[in-house]
């Protein structure tokens, strides 16, 4: 759900923007504290994970296709302040160098992808987890609402930008993004397991189980 | 800056996925690109020039390979930007 150049005005692009910003400055110390407890050499891999998995769409019946976010498992291996700037660095590498995003809209997809995806997917996994103390359950239902909840805030940019009416754009937003949503709780499921266990990273652990209170 | 086995394991295996099996996702439009085409928005989509079109290495015949070095060379970009900002960010105070 990269939006290309084109699609926002300029107040929505120049507000997400400030948005994505105000929330950098806002969580400065959260995300200093989570990024001082885990090696640069953890994130730099979780990023590198998350842009290779991005380059992967899979295809949804014979009319659409999708790839994982992977703010799920970002934050459940580095914690939710460091996910937002690993996701946010992979986002600002794919619009500057790939041409996937729009520069001029790269504030809304930081939003988006970086910081609601992010958000979103932290809240359902805490909340979830700690009620039904099962972290698998949890992390399928943060990765598939973030995917749903990132497209409906893509619709809402869109509309406000007269791009197309918000009474089309949302609903045909949810209705793809919630069959891509299940391809992301399932690739998160099986990634999240094996970059725990290969980075194995005693600080992630403790800061995962941390976040759950278990 | 890759110390242990695992970390080297979970290296190779992103390589893997950016150089390789790339090759092998699908081509078509995502959910996005459908909904701006079936509401008939997809023509605003405003280009802009970068270096790595379509996570393509630009001058290699071969677009499998093209695809596979980008992807790589992303993947690389990501893990020098994300260490060197963690690296700067550890080290303020």
């Amino acid at each position: 759900m990269h939006i290309p150049n084109g699609f926002l005005d300029p107040v929505t692009a120049s507000t997400t923007a400030a948005l994505s910003s105000g929330t950098l400055v806002y969580g400065w110390n959260r995300l200093r504290r989570e990024i001082s407890q885990q090696p640069p050499t953890t994130l730099g891999l979780v990023a590198a994970f998350i842009f290779a998995a991005q380059m992967i769409n899979y295809a949804i019946g014979h009319h659409t296709s999708g790839h994982m976010i992977g703010a799920m498992v970002a934050v459940v291996v580095c914690g939710p302040w460091a996910a937002g700037l690993v996701m946010a660095a992979v986002i600002s590498i794919q619009s500057l160098f790939f041409h996937d995003g729009g520069t001029i809209a790269l504030g809304a997809n930081i939003l988006n992808m970086a910081v609601i995806a992010t958000a979103v997917s932290y809240t359902v996994y805490r909340t979830a987890a700690k009620k039904t103390n099962n972290r698998q359950l949890a992390m399928a239902a943060g990765a598939w609402l973030s995917v749903v909840i990132a497209s409906a805030a893509a619709a809402i940019e869109l509309a406000v930008s007269g791009t197309a009416p918000l009474a089309a754009v949302l609903p045909a937003m949810l209705k793809w993004h919630s069959l891509i949503g299940i391809g992301e709780a399932g690739i998160t499921l099986f990634s999240a397991h094996y970059l725990i266990k290969y980075t194995k990273q005693k600080e992630m652990q403790m800061q995962v189980n941390g976040y759950v209170q278990k | 800056m890759f110390k242990s086995k695992n970390q080297l394991i979970s290296l190779a295996l992103i390589l893997l996925i950016a150089g390789f099996l790339s090759n092998f996702a699908s081509s078509h439009p995502d959910g996005l690109e459908r909904v701006a085409e079936d509401l008939g928005f997809i023509s605003q989509a405003a280009g802009h020039t970068s270096v790595l079109e379509d996570y393509s290495l630009p001058g290699i015949p071969h677009s499998g390979l093209a695809g596979g070095l980008a992807g790589i060379l992303g993947c690389t970009l990501v893990f020098a930007l994300v260490f060197s900002l963690s690296t700067v960010i550890k080290r303020l105070k």
